[in-house]
């Protein structure tokens, strides 16, 4: 079986690769192109661990056919913090202690930056029900929330107590 | 809040800073197990049993070594016959010969997706392929995987080698009673008849999975020469080591082990499934060898924590004092004899003053894949029937439940169920503090009611090393053996910082591997903080011993001519008194004036102390659908030292959160045909953010003094009360006693619908 050739750009730079037919994104993502930044959990969408943004929309990395990226944007954990500058959902993940082993933490950021990105002024009942497919099982999801809401806030240029 | 004697002023003790590790984990460098690649590395599976229970007849590999690419096949036949060996390393104990038999079956498959045999190929297609051409002849033995049911006469026993451990005299023929625990005292039969007031019941509970999110994975290198290296991610690389050399009968320095960043463990990664099958696989092919699970496999072969059948029954007088408790329960063994029971016996009713006890458990073996460690192992199943029953108990008395153990609860000096007496323990100080909590006062809407429970856990001390260097530059290295699973890098350089009175940035702590320092028990049973803590103590001191002398040296002044003062050393007399010499200055001429400064510390640290819990939970519950919220939860806890607060809160609200989760959702669900059900996420449900509430976690102060800071182990116990506070929230929500988990919609819906 001969691989298919992908076109498509990850993180703002083109990129090509060989894959198979049945291979994930995530699989390429991570043995092909060495963006072990998105994690598999599951292999099966039910933990958010491999969050990615497809053009724009947030999707479960290990869910999508790798030949599906051919022409498309692809945006991974990889590309969140501008150089060595932390995105604020970053920076309030490390203020507030919102990871303890972070395994998940990468698909955490990418989908609270989504949330971020389309509501800038989220409750907290609206990032528990957006995070509500990421699995958490260190923290309770208490400190990530908060992390969230402070990142909000941040980005909105309003402080909040701790 | 504090306990009154909890006066010291710390510089950074007790403070937030952000751990070193941080920046790596947000965006994404960090590398964990399943991230790893080694060059030239192949890529290994492992086929598992499709029965519950089944006699392997043969095992024909021709075909898939015969396969392009395939390049090593691993049965259990390639793995040394070893003698019995209890090993300890984890939480509890395990026999090597178990050990090695669940990590490739040998004879029998004990339990639906035990492993039988293993490939390495050059991609993972080729492994898979490979995997659908091992023929393999099963004779199909009758399964038993209920508790009564293995216990019952006729039952289909697992090992024949297995005489029930504990029972004297030995029972004349073998059974899947693994083991049996005893304590008590009294006459409990005597005091239960003349109480005043008596509460029984049964309860049940299935098994549930630890639930960590990154599936086991390792990368095993195994040369011609003996020598071998592993990079895996894991609660103890130390036991990695010491388990996988002991199941391969090879010496333990022959192997490197490297931790890679760990996703996850709760308890579940203090053991080995992968390591030997990859390192057989290794020295097979001449290559590096990668084995990873899915998560499928995660629930299908490792080790879920054990379902229970418990009954409790306690007595007391008409104004509460308890007279007497007995406590029977059957725990789940799995395939292989576990150690919860023991545990479970010990974790009962030690938190209660009683004269009269009898606790008994027993490990029951069953078709199940082994049972392991999972947070406070052993401990919440028989304390969601103890609180249950206590919160039953105060309702028969009319006694406000916290009322009800407060007038009961163990203090320092009282009777553990060992018979020994309570150290410095903080289970008053916690049920004050939660009776003055705003919660506990708070009203109730429609539906919704109040539960409290408390509960403990034993912790641990143990054996550490750790090793503190000075740069040329004063910056100061902690290099540990124990494996960061929550923050730990981060608490050992507030340690060593305070220990040095040096800027926290000026100290680094990073996990050295097990070539690199000594021997370091897993990161488990609580224990780093405490006894990883105190070596760190135990080096820095040495370290800023060490500063001091050669600071005299280079004065030529005495040695108790010096003083550390602020993070520099100060001379007290002749030419240079009033002067100071910083660890920068020191470090920077260190090579003349006796060499390099480094201090190592490896000791088995004791004194731990046990760590107490009391949650209040509001539930909000459904008529209509049978559904429970969780409204509001506030998890108190006696945390004897908060050397990093962060990172304490976010245990026991993690600790709390999947007490919730194994209270209304998680179990284990088998078919009639004995597989799993609920082998993912999807069915295997544990809680979501939308699922839960903030949990607001108390830490109380009641420091030990057997730690240079007043540390006790926080990880384990919050996991404890859960189970009772949300089942007597539910109860006091709807006047129904539910006694079986997980509280899922269908049986709460049944409880308040009996008619149907």
């Amino acid at each position: 079986m001969s691989k298919i050739r992908v076109s498509t750009t990850v993180n703002g730079d083109h990129a090509e690769f060989l894959c198979e037919s049945t291979s994930s994104l995530l699989d390429v993502l991570r043995d092909t192109m060495g963006l072990t930044g998105s994690k598999e959990g599951c292999g099966s969408g039910d933990c958010g661990a491999c969050t990615i943004m497809l053009d724009g929309e947030m999707v479960c990395s290990c869910l999508v056919l790798a030949p599906e990226a051919e022409g498309r944007t692809v945006a991974t954990i990889e590309g969140v913090a501008e150089g060595s500058v932390l995105h604020p959902v970053q920076q309030k993940f490390l203020e507030h202690a919102a990871l303890q082993c972070g395994f998940c933490t990468p698909g955490f950021i990418v989908a609270a930056k989504a949330l971020l990105d389309r509501n800038p002024n989220p409750t907290e009942a609206e990032v528990r029900y957006w995070l509500a497919g990421n699995l958490c099982r260190c923290t309770g999801y208490d400190k990530i929330v908060r992390a969230v809401m402070a990142a909000a806030a941040d980005l909105r240029q309003e402080r909040t107590p701790a | 809040m504090n306990a009154p004697e909890q006066m010291k002023q710390f510089r950074h003790i007790g403070t937030r800073p952000i751990r070193p590790d941080g920046v790596d984990k947000v965006t994404g460098k960090a590398l964990y197990s399943p991230d790893f690649k080694a060059p030239g590395m192949l890529w290994g599976a492992i086929l598992r049993s499709p029965h519950p229970h089944a006699r392997i007849l043969s095992i024909d590999t021709k075909k898939a070594e015969a396969l392009p690419g395939v390049k090593a096949v691993a049965t259990g036949k390639d793995l040394p016959t070893l003698e019995s060996l209890v090993m300890h390393v984890g939480e509890g104990a395990s026999d090597i010969v178990d050990i090695s038999h669940n990590c490739l079956a040998l004879g029998k498959a004990l339990y639906e997706g035990h492993a039988v045999a293993a490939v390495a190929a050059t991609s993972p297609e080729i492994a898979r392929e490979a995997l659908g051409l091992i023929a393999v002849e099963y004779e199909e033995l009758p399964f038993v995987l209920g508790l009564e049911e293995a216990l019952a006469e006729g039952a289909p026993v697992l090992h024949d080698t297995v005489f029930t451990k504990g029972v004297d005299p030995k029972p004349d023929k073998p059974s899947n009673a693994a083991m049996r625990v005893e304590m008590g005292k009294g006459d409990v039969e005597g005091a239960l008849a003349s109480a005043a007031a008596t509460v029984s019941g049964r309860y049940t509970l299935e098994p549930v999975h630890q639930g960590y999110i990154e599936p086991h994975a390792c990368v095993a290198s195994w040369n011609g020469d003996g020598q071998a290296q592993i990079w895996t991610s894991s609660q103890g690389h130390f036991a990695v080591r010491s388990l996988t050399a002991s199941v391969l009968a090879i010496p333990q320095a022959d192997i490197r082990v490297t931790p890679l960043e760990i996703g996850g463990g709760f308890g579940g990664k203090t053991t080995i499934y992968l390591e030997p099958v990859a390192m057989v696989l290794s020295k097979k092919s001449g290559r590096p060898v990668r084995l990873a699970m899915t998560r499928e496999e995660v629930f299908r072969a490792t080790g879920p924590a054990p379902g229970a059948v418990i009954d409790v029954r306690l007595g007391a007088d008409a104004d509460g004092a308890l007279v007497a408790a007995d406590v029977q329960f059957l725990y789940h063994s799995g395939a292989f004899t576990a150690n919860d029971a023991g545990a479970g016996v010990s974790s009962a009713i030690g938190h209660y003053r009683i004269a009269n006890t009898r606790v008994v458990g027993t490990e029951v073996l069953c078709n199940r894949p082994a049972a392991k460690a999972y947070r406070a192992p052993g401990a919440p199943q028989v304390n969601f029937a103890v609180e249950s029953a206590m919160d039953e108990l105060a309702g028969k008395l009319g006694i406000d439940p916290l009322d009800l153990r407060l007038k009961n609860a163990a203090a320092e000096g009282d009777p553990q169920t060992s018979g020994l007496p309570w150290g410095r323990i903080g289970y008053v100080e916690c049920l004050e503090a939660a009776k003055a909590h705003p919660h506990w006062s708070a009203p109730l809407g429609a539906h919704q009611g109040r539960g409290v429970a408390g509960g403990y856990w034993g912790n641990y001390g143990g054996p550490s090393t750790v090793n503190v260097s000075v740069a040329e530059d004063g910056t100061i290295t902690v290099a540990t053996g124990s494996p960061d699973i929550g923050g730990s890098r981060a608490s050992m350089a507030i340690m060593a910082a305070e220990v040095l009175d040096v800027p926290y940035e000026q100290v680094r702590a990073v996990v050295a591997d097990t070539a690199s320092i000594g021997v370091s028990m897993v990161t488990g049973g609580s224990r780093t903080t405490f006894a990883t803590g105190m070596a760190t103590v135990q080096a820095a001191e040495e370290v800023k011993r060490l500063l001091c002398e050669r600071a005299a040296r280079m004065w030529g002044v005495p040695a108790d001519q010096v003083e550390w003062r602020s993070g520099a050393v100060a001379c007290l007399a002749g030419e240079a008194q009033g002067q100071t010499l910083s660890a920068a200055a020191i470090a920077g001429r260190s090579f003349h004036s006796g060499g390099p400064i480094a201090a190592v510390a490896a000791l088995s640290a004791q004194g731990w102390l046990p760590g107490f819990g009391v949650h209040i939970c509001d539930t909000e519950v459904d008529p209509e659908t049978g559904h429970v919220r969780i409204v509001r939860y506030t998890a108190v806890q006696d945390v004897g030292t908060a050397i990093h607060p962060d990172y304490v809160e976010g245990q026991i609200q993690g600790g709390a959160a999947q007490g919730i989760g194994w209270a209304l959702n998680e179990a284990y669900i088998y078919g009639e045909n004995g597989k799993l059900d609920n082998a993912g996420f999807l069915d295997y449900r544990m809680p979501v953010a939308s699922d839960l509430p903030m949990i607001e976690a108390v830490m109380v102060e009641v420091p030990n003094p057997a730690h240079p800071y007043g540390v006790k182990g926080v990880g384990e116990v919050p996991i404890v009360p859960p189970l009772a506070a949300v089942a007597n929230a539910i109860h006091a929500a709807t006047g129904a006693r539910l006694k079986d988990l997980p509280m899922a919609p269908d049986r709460v819906y049944a409880a308040l619908h009996p008619q149907g």
